[in-house]
């Protein structure tokens, strides 16, 4: 009887294990389970609203070291442009014949920014930047084009809190719309 | 950094130096630098060539293979004015091959941050957000996937923009435009393996180049035809297309085929990135922009006898070229041989494929008259490709992508091929 009460309980203890297995797998079983902190080092998206902002913040005058250093070689000393892409003014000129994109015409969204910065930024080093530079660096980019004073200072929430001037300037895609 | 200026660059150079290349013309129909067209040769009968009484290049000599040293003008067309290099494009030579596969070495490039050498065994592809099982796939472990192999086309969606320059040849104005074999997996079959959640509407594709670029894409795009693809027209992915994984999304922008995948971010609304914010969208004349854009609508080009090319003679000659839809099929091509007034059918090559590009052909006897020449495609949803003109009238001059204009080709007396629109 023993023998048998035990025989049971490792019969339903392996049930139970290939049970919860089952749950635990797709359709064909391949693959492993990423843990949370793998996924917390890849995940670098930053939503539109500023989720999964990291912590820290930059002031526009450090970013203004940071950018003369790090960004004024390709986008100019005042973010003219030059190599890369020109990153100032241009407000007012979106619907005229000569539309000028900038961080400050036409990009919607300021989370954007910090996302591009440390994902892609500088073109020759990215993702070596720290968050503390990459607030800066964003601070600084949106001070030259007059959406924050020059004092400054962003973090997770005041870079979430930004509306950007071109916000409400993106509709639905209209095709066909040539018949 | 991205797309108009270095696009336009592009156009107005690399024209340039295909047309120098070009100059070894003598006569036959001259179809551009690849092909240099003897009239003159020692080589006629009675004669026997060297070539035959001499032993040919011993097996083993090119292990892996390339052309012919006579097709030495055959390759990508790539600005030498280009402000960088890490973030430009190279374009298909369109109007120097056939049917419609390209071959791998001749696949239009694009990139963001340069070309990033991956050794397969590091690679890793996350697939995390709003799934039932967070997982992460080895190379291997996506190759024990069922696989499947499908011909799709992929273009760029600035090809070409709506200002002048347009370029000369075919290869200037639509050459970021290729197709081929790819081979992989697909999405449907992964997503099934996490597990989605029902709150999923959008899969936040990343790669693992310098630039992470990363786009938004929607659910159903990811349930319907889309790939995980590592091998393209038999051989595994070059780097330039994304070695060792890359993402295919038939029929939608390239920028949104994101090469050297390595995360998957399921998601309930897209991730508004730089890639679809600042970048691939659409400016219309009134301000307003319009975002996720993502298919290429139907489109067409006549590549035989296409720009920068001659015809040697009056008589007869075959017009020769492609079409592709982002919505499907082809379903129809038209040829017009009088600067749009009338239009025929052209013969559609089989295979017809969806979002694939389709070969067409019309037999032509060229009285040695000018003439303006032009294709139009048609694909099953009805959808008409239409002029530059109606598209402009629509648009306006700003809007930069998803140009899908027909594009006429002028004959002079003289034969020879230039951009009727430039």
């Amino acid at each position: 009887m023993r023998w048998r009460e035990t025989w049971i309980v490792v019969v339903a203890v392996i049930l139970c294990g290939s049970v919860s297995g089952a749950q635990a797998e797709g359709p064909y079983g391949i693959g492993r389970p990423a843990t949370a902190a793998e996924i917390a080092g890849w995940n670098i998206d930053i939503g539109r609203d500023g989720r999964n902002l990291p912590g820290g913040r930059g002031s526009v005058s450090h970013g203004r070291e940071v950018f003369a250093q790090q960004c004024a070689s390709c986008h100019g000393d005042k973010g003219e442009g030059g190599v890369g892409d020109r990153l100032v003014g241009g407000q007012g000129t979106i619907a005229t014949a000569k539309p000028i994109r900038t961080v400050g015409s036409y990009w919607p969204y300021a989370p954007t920014l910090f996302d591009y910065i440390r994902r892609a930024m500088p073109q020759n080093a990215p993702q070596s930047l720290s968050d503390e530079d990459v607030y800066a660096v964003s601070a600084f980019i949106l001070n030259l084009n007059g959406v924050v004073g020059p004092d400054a200072t962003l973090d997770a929430d005041s870079l979430a809190a930004i509306k950007m001037p071109n916000r409400d300037g993106f509709v639905g895609d209209a095709r066909p719309d040539v018949k | 950094m991205s797309s108009k200026s270095d696009i336009e660059d592009q156009s107005a150079r690399t024209t340039r130096r295909r047309f120098l290349q070009g100059g070894a013309v003598a006569s036959g129909v001259v179809l551009g630098a690849g092909v240099s067209a003897a009239a003159e040769t020692d080589n006629l009968p009675p004669h026997v060539p060297d070539w035959m009484k001499t032993p040919g290049d011993p097996m083993g000599s090119q292990p892996y293979g390339a052309p012919s040293p006579f097709e030495k003008g055959v390759i990508k067309n790539i600005s030498k004015n280009l402000k960088q290099y890490i973030s430009a494009s190279g374009r298909t030579p369109l109007q120097e091959l056939d049917g419609i596969i390209t071959p791998n070495g001749l696949f239009y490039e694009r990139h963001h941050g340069g070309v990033p050498t991956i050794d397969p065994v590091q690679h890793r592809l996350m697939l995390h957000g709003l799934v039932e099982r967070p997982l992460i796939f080895t190379m291997d472990d996506l190759r024990r996937f069922p696989s499947e192999s499908r011909i799709h086309f992929l273009e760029c969606s600035g090809n070409p923009g709506y200002t002048k320059p347009y370029g000369k040849t075919a290869s200037d104005l639509v050459g970021l435009l290729s197709c081929a074999e790819w081979t992989g997996v697909s999405l449907k079959l992964v997503l099934e393996e996490a597990g989605l959640k029902p709150e999923a509407k959008w899969v936040i594709a990343e790669g693992a180049d310098a630039a992470a670029l990363t786009r938004s894409i929607p659910i159903e795009k990811c349930l319907e035809d889309a790939m995980l693809v590592y091998s393209q027209n038999g051989e595994r992915l070059r780097p330039q297309q994304g070695y060792p994984l890359r993402l295919l999304l038939p029929g939608f922008e390239g920028n949104m085929n994101v090469k050297w995948l390595r995360r998957l971010h399921v998601a309930a609304e897209p991730v508004y990135s730089r890639e679809e914010t600042s970048k691939y969208t659409d400016l219309l004349p009134d301000g307003t922009a319009r975002e996720f854009s993502f298919y290429m609508e139907a489109k067409s080009i006549i590549t035989r006898p296409s720009g920068g090319q001659r015809l040697s003679a009056p008589g007869f000659h075959e017009i020769t070229g492609i079409a592709w839809s982002g919505h499907g099929k082809i379903k129809r091509v038209e040829i017009s041989l009088d600067d749009g007034q009338s239009w025929q059918d052209a013969r559609l090559q089989e295979p017809v494929l969806t979002r694939a590009l389709t070969r067409f052909r019309l037999p032509w006897q060229w009285d040695g008259k000018p003439v303006v020449i032009q294709s139009r495609a048609i694909d099953e949803t009805g959808y008409v490709q239409p002029t530059l003109a109606e598209l402009l009238a629509v648009r306006g001059e700003n809007f930069f992508y998803h140009n899908n204009a027909i594009w006429p080709w002028r004959i002079a007396a003289d034969g020879d091929v230039t951009n009727a629109l430039a």
